[in-house]
């Protein structure tokens, strides 16, 4: 066993956080008043290779491995979550499926403009009634002959609006269940496919979210996603491998909150000595600092996992559970060494509170981490065979 | 246009320094080493002169085994080819031992310019491009902040006190930036990936025909006597000048007058 990063990785992990510190930091907070979406940042992560991490060189990515990937997301969210949140879901939930599932014509066609940043990707699975149920989803497909139609909502959609190509699931006849569904690479840019207003969020608030209406919106027929009726497949391998996204994301914002708590704890005098000189609040830093590396060491046992021959769907969940229950305890503690100061929108950490938040919502909620735990243990068992 | 770019790997600008069990040395462990800040103006000049103009980048190092990882981060944002002469840890801070190593190392090498960093950061002694550009018989152009070159020649902007000083020059030469020159790019993922397989040239200080214990014993211009860290800044002091601050205004003039000795 061995945890030393390698050349490649370590490469990337100071890259990014250079990238972070320099282009990231100046905006955050402004990002955060106006929610406005940085295109160029965007770009110039599309020019880095970030936006395609794991599309070989044959179709224009740089070829990476899982964890680099997922030191890029924990560096990016590290400084704004907002960032890494569009930059994670253009790398797993659209370039991963399509990388996995899609044929050689699919990954000429699509990959090589998404990993160069030339269009951003996203997904469309939720809907206003399918959220945790995700198998309950109405979005409708139909053969029109030369081409497939979506007709449908879809909710809570990420990169919506700036986003060109998404992984799309819908269903033939919503009675077949799991069965009637398939997925789709969707170009959204078409009248049949039209953006709301982005969803006014409590935090990730330059991240852009919004409801899609499909009104007749047409996919070419080459366009299908893996067999028809196996799209529920292609949307749980995605989410097996995303889940890991949400996991460095949430390792990214606790570490900054143990970072801003830190230096608050070190500066801040009360009874004539720092905060940090108080053992309240030392000993709250040292577990935060234990729980935040608990949770990566889970997070990158998950990634070699994944790297191993079968399913890794316990793995994800437990590390996307872990490191998101933890990142928010992590952040609450940070608040709170903040006192009041920490209540105000001056401080950087009020803007982790509300960013953290949903790290235990999206992706599966902690409550279907646990399901995917449980079932997978009862499984062992033999009681749910 | 072939580029050689001199490297050297320094502790991170952000480290805390401690010093060692000697007095002469830092304490090493828990540093972070990067590639020297003023290298990087260097790098990125020779990066642009050879996409504009043809030609391969050459990043040659004095040091020891970790700075390959320094060449290695080289290599990622677009150089061609690294040196690595190994070695350093006893010639530390000698200009001129470090001068003498990096010309042996360029001198059969073909190149139309030699680009440093003004300055390596940590030693901070200014000296290794001029006393290189001495030795290789070449003229040289230090603190440069703007570098245009044409065939065979080129002109520099550098800084000098109050103002810019152009210099022309023919080539080769030796020319040392500074800040203002460019913006270092980022290493791109696939340049990290394509760095695994570009060539690093290991070479030993003999195979250059110098003698390191020489150069660290009889032949050194330079030795520590001892290392101190400078005094711990004292707490600042503060005016109150609410209530009058006509006479805070006039105590803030005559401390700095008289006191900090600034006006």
């Amino acid at each position: 066993m061995d945890f030393a990063l390698d050349d490649q990785q370590r490469m990337v992990q100071e890259m990014v956080r250079s990238f972070a510190e320099d282009r990231l930091r100046p905006g955050a907070a402004e990002r955060d008043r106006t929610g406005e979406f940085p295109h160029e940042i965007f770009e110039e992560m599309g020019e880095l290779g970030l936006l395609g991490m794991f599309v070989p060189e044959e179709y224009g990515g740089a070829g990476m491995d899982l964890l680099s990937y997922l030191l890029a997301v924990e560096e990016l969210a590290r400084v704004d979550a907002s960032v890494a949140v569009g930059m994670s879901v253009t790398n797993s939930v659209c370039c991963y499926p399509i990388l996995t599932f899609g044929t050689e014509e699919q990954k000429r066609r699509y990959l090589p403009e998404l990993a160069s940043g030339r269009a951003i990707g996203g997904f469309m699975l939720t809907e206003p009634h399918a959220g945790s149920d995700a198998a309950s989803l109405k979005t409708r497909y139909r053969d029109a002959g030369d081409h497939w139609v979506l007709d449908g909502s879809k909710a809570w959609i990420t990169n919506a609006g700036v986003g060109r190509y998404f992984v799309c699931l819908a269903t033939r006849e919503p009675e077949l269940g799991v069965r009637g569904i398939s997925a789709f690479i969707l170009d959204a840019d078409q009248d049949g496919v039209i953006v709301d207003r982005p969803e006014a969020k409590m935090g990730l608030k330059s991240s852009r979210t919004a409801m899609v209406t499909l009104d007749g919106a047409r996919v070419p027929k080459d366009a299908m996603l893996g067999e028809e009726g196996r799209g529920f497949r292609v949307a749980l391998g995605t989410l097996d491998h995303s889940r890991l996204g949400i996991a460095a994301q949430a390792v990214g914002i606790a570490q900054a909150a143990l970072e801003e708590a830190l230096r608050y704890a070190s500066e801040r005098q009360q009874f004539g000595r720092p905060l940090i000189g108080h053992q309240a609040i030392a000993f709250r830093l040292a577990e935060m600092d234990t729980e935040i590396a608990a949770a990566r060491a889970l997070l990158w046992h998950a990634a070699w996992a994944a790297g191993q021959p079968g399913r890794h769907s316990r793995e994800s969940a437990r590390a996307k559970l872990y490191a998101s229950e933890m990142a928010n305890r992590v952040v609450g503690q940070a608040l709170q060494v903040h006192g009041g100061y920490g209540y105000s929108r001056e401080y950087t950490i009020e803007r982790l509170y509300r960013d953290v938040r949903v790290t235990t919502i999206y992706e599966g909620t902690s409550e279907v981490q646990k399901l995917v735990i449980s079932r997978a243990l009862a499984e062992l068992a033999g009681t749910l065979a | 246009m072939n580029c050689i770019v001199c490297m050297t790997h320094v502790p991170d600008t952000a480290s805390i320094i401690k010093i060692g069990p000697d007095g002469k040395h830092i304490d090493e462990s828990g540093i972070k080493w990067i590639v020297s800040p003023y290298d990087e103006y260097a790098l990125e000049a020779a990066l642009q002169l050879v996409e504009a103009q043809g030609g391969e980048v050459t990043v040659v190092c004095y040091g020891p085994a970790r700075a390959e990882a320094g060449l290695r981060e080289c290599l990622a944002r677009g150089a061609h080819k690294a040196v690595h002469v190994v070695g350093g840890e006893e010639t530390l801070g000698d200009s001129m031992a470090i001068a003498k190593v990096l010309a042996a190392a360029v001198k059969d090498r073909e190149y139309d310019v030699v680009l440093c960093g003004v300055k390596g950061v940590g030693t901070d002694n200014s000296q290794v491009p001029q006393m290189l550009a001495e030795l290789l018989d070449l003229p040289h152009v230090t603190n440069v902040t703007k570098l245009d070159v044409a065939e065979g020649t080129f002109t520099a902007e550098r800084e000098v006190e109050g103002g810019v000083e152009v210099v022309e020059s023919p080539l080769p030469a030796v020319v040392a930036a500074t800040k203002g020159l460019n913006e270092p790019r980022y290493a791109s993922l696939k340049g990290i990936m394509a760095a695994k397989r570009k060539p690093v040239e290991k070479v030993e200080v003999s195979a250059l025909g110098l003698d390191e214990a020489a150069l660290a014993g009889a032949e050194a211009t330079y030795s520590v006597r001892a290392l101190e860290l400078p005094p711990a800044k004292e707490a600042g002091k503060v005016i109150q000048g609410e209530d009058d601050p006509k006479a805070a205004a006039a105590e803030l003039a005559r401390l700095l007058r008289d006191e900090a000795k600034v006006i």
